[in-house]
């Protein structure tokens, strides 16, 4: 019985990951790039969670999950620091698909 | 019964996150979309997680308390980290000067 409503959550959890990465791919802002692959670390460190159970080995994949997400956050950190000293480069527009970032 | 209650838990945050998921796709702005992501993130994410210790930890042993423990931490981090993180880039989107979206500037 749990292991059914963990497999559709985990299946939950991937179908939910394709439309945020279409935003990351898509979005017109870097933006929206880095909050894209924010949520989808999110997303990861949750699965990792489903797998854990999935697998019957949790004590391992905890370890894992605490992991990806420190590593999520200072990602994003790094990221939103890197773009705040290179202010040319950035679109200044945020919701018009024309100017797009160019990098 | 506890299988009950972590079953309800993880249904709401996955629910909670399929509303960020919608949010992001259709917003008009970024900030609009960040306000999506961020909320919905980190409930829905702490929400699965606290279902997850519920889960783990119904035998009592100690084994399986301490990775509950860890599960918990997991929760916590989230939690902080998570609101953190938009902040950082919400700051970093009003230093380079990105305009929100207004109804206005639509119209010629």
């Amino acid at each position: 019985m749990m292991q059914t409503v963990m497999l559709a959550g985990a299946v939950a959890i991937i179908l939910l990951i394709f439309p945020t990465l279409y935003r990351m791919i898509a979005g017109p802002s870097v933006f929206d790039r880095i909050i894209g692959g924010n949520m989808i670390g999110t997303k990861a460190t949750v699965l990792l969670l489903f797998i854990g159970v999935l697998f019957e080995n949790v004590s391992m994949f905890v370890d894992i999950a605490l992991a990806y997400a420190l590593l999520n956050f200072i990602g994003t950190l790094a990221a939103a620091k890197y773009f705040q000293h290179r202010p040319a480069e950035g679109p200044q527009d945020g919701g018009d698909a024309k100017e797009e970032a160019r990098s | 019964m506890i299988n009950i209650l972590a079953t309800v838990l993880i249904a709401t945050g996955i629910l909670v996150l399929a509303c960020g998921v919608i949010g992001i796709l259709r917003l008009p702005d970024f900030y609009t979309r960040m306000h999506a992501a961020g909320k919905t993130d980190s409930l829905g994410a702490v929400l699965i997680v606290l279902g997850f210790a519920l889960y783990n930890g119904q035998s009592l042993a100690p084994a399986d308390l301490l990775v509950s423990l860890k599960i918990l931490f997991i929760a916590v981090f989230i939690f902080v980290a998570s609101p953190t993180a938009t902040h950082a880039i919400m700051q970093t989107a009003i230093a380079l000067g990105v305009k929100p979206w207004s109804r206005k500037e639509e119209k010629p």
